[in-house]
This record gives structure tokens, C-alpha cells and sequence, in this order.
């Protein structure tokens, strides 16, 4: 199932609405860089709320959109890490960085807010 | 899908059939009496190990099983395939080992979180991996479990 992605003022969304296959993994990836380019967005939230399962293939790929997207000058916002998914992240050890994280949609939208802020001042 | 005595057996193929080998396993966890967080735990060693079979042998299977004992249950998960085995499993326990598109962690992740882990390899011939978590059962769960089989 794809998965949809919202265009909102400079910000591209992304919910995740079910467990991923590997090949929907690879077409979000796909989907954003090239809707980045479209939209000329400055940042991008992925909502993981809904996977109840984080493994090492699903972060790899994560941080590959992430990275993906900032070489198109987008920066990504992952939110919505279930308690118990952030707990089995840790045990395995598996790490987002250089992602940034933010708890729900909300405080995604204030930290792009904030980093797009400081780089128009500077 | 097969299910035989609480037992079940899911191939795994493709990517696709990842989501219910872990499904599967969130449930007979949960039936089990474990807490969210371990049956996030288990499932997410199940993911891993079924991606394990996809990358390295195309095609295996996942069998689930409920153990039961007096002081602790259990769910064992085995993963079966008939790929190339795996030349050095110590190399493959440590962390960054492997390269096939995960971060290496898969394996090495499974084997710490689970509480007992075997590996049976042959080169050329396949990989077993035995996995089971369990939970401890506390005198009251004991004693209502009796008291119940006594009514």
C-alpha cells in the first residue's frame, strides 16, 4: 500500500498507515526525493505511529530517505515512536542519526520551523 | 500458513510475508501473558531473522511454538532455510558483520534479546536458528493456574 504524502505550505508529511513491506520502504523513499524536487519543500515529516515494528532494515531505510532528502535541501522529522518500539530500538541497538525525532506532528512542525528560521537569519 | 497444536509455520518468500511471521508471533506473545514491550521485542527478533532468511537464502520458514512450564512460558521461534549457511557464526553474532542491506545488527540483536539462541549451520546446505523468550511465572499466577485446574 502506498503511503500518502501531504504537501503543507514548505513541508512535505508522510503517515505511514500500516506495517511497511520492503518494497513500499523503497517507494517512499522514492516518492519523496522526487516531490522534494516538485514541491521545492525545505523539510519532510515521516509519522511512524502506526508501525508496530522498527527493525534494522526499516531504520536503514529511514535514514537513507533522510539523507537522500537532504542532498535535495530538505531536512527530515521522524515522529510518532511508539513507547515500546523506542524500547526495542534501543535493546537493538538500531539509531536514527542524523535523523531528528520529535514526538508527535506538532513539535515536528516547531523544530523545521525553528531550523528553517535560523538558516534564513543567517 | 499451517497451525497444528498451537504451533505454526509460516514460509517466507517475499518481503511480504515479514508482516505476518511478526504478527503471529505479537499474538501467541500476548497470549502468552507478555507484557507489550517484550512481544515488541520478540516480533522485531522475528523480523530480523525472517528479513535473515530473504537476503541470504530466498525463501525459508518461521515456525512458532508456545512452551509451557511450571515456573515460566515461552515462545519459541524457529527459522529454518536451505541457503548457503553461514561459513563463521561467531562473525555473524558481532555487531556490524553483516552487509546485505541492514545494518548488521539483525542477528547480533536477536541473540540479545532473546533468552536462549542456537545457530545450526551447514555451508551449502542451510541455517536453522532456535530462539526463545521467556517469562517468568510468579507464585500467584501458579497458585490461581492450580486452583482453577482444581475447581
Amino acid at each position: 500500500m502506498a503511503v500518502p504524502i501531504l504537501k503543507q505550505g514548505d513541508y512535505l508529511i508522510a503517515t505511514i498507515q500500516s506495517a511497511l513491506s520492503d518494497s513500499g520502504v523503497l517507494k517512499l523513499r522514492d516518492d519523496l526525493a522526487e516531490r522534494v524536487g516538485r514541491f521545492r519543500s525545505r523539510g519532510i515529516i515521516i509519522d511512524v505511529a502506526a508501525l508496530d515494528v522498527i527493525d534494522s532494515f526499516v531504520a536503514r531505510s529511514l535514514r537513507t530517505i533522510a539523507l537522500t532528502a537532504r542532498l535535495r535541501g530538505a531536512r527530515t522529522v521522524i515522529v510518532g515512536i511508539q513507547p515500546d518500539v523506542a524500547v526495542a530500538m534501543v535493546q537493538f541497538q538500531l539509531d536514527l542519526a542524523p535523523l531528528e525525532t520529535a514526538l508527535d506532528l506538532e513539535e515536528a512542525l516547531a523544530l523545521l520551523d525553528q531550523r528553517n528560521h535560523v538558516a534564513a537569519q543567517r | 500458513m499451517s497451525q497444528h497444536n498451537g504451533e505454526m509455520t509460516i514460509a517466507i518468500a517475499s518481503d511480504e510475508d515479514v508482516v505476518p511471521a511478526r504478527a503471529e508471533g505479537r499474538a501467541l506473545a500476548s497470549e502468552l501473558g507478555f507484557s507489550k514491550t517484550d512481544a515488541t521485542l520478540i516480533a522485531t527478533a522475528i523480523s530480523e531473522i525472517a528479513r535473515n532468511i530473504l537476503v541470504h537464502a530466498g525463501s525459508g520458514r518461521v515456525k512458532l511454538q508456545p512452551a509451557f512450564e511450571d515456573r515460566r512460558y515461552g515462545v519459541v521461534v524457529e527459522a529454518n532455510d536451505s541457503g548457503p549457511g553461514i561459513p563463521d557464526v561467531t562473525a555473524a553474532l558481532r555487531e556490524g558483520f553483516g552487509t546485505k542491506g541492514g545494518l548488521g545488527l539483525g542477528l547480533p540483536g536477536a541473540h540479545r534479546i532473546m533468552d536462549d539462541f542456537e545457530i545450526e549451520t551447514a555451508v551449502g546446505r542451510g541455517t536453522t536458528v532456535r530462539m526463545t523468550k521467556w517469562r517468568g511465572r510468579d507464585e500467584l499466577e501458579r497458585l490461581r493456574d492450580k486452583q482453577r485446574a482444581g475447581q
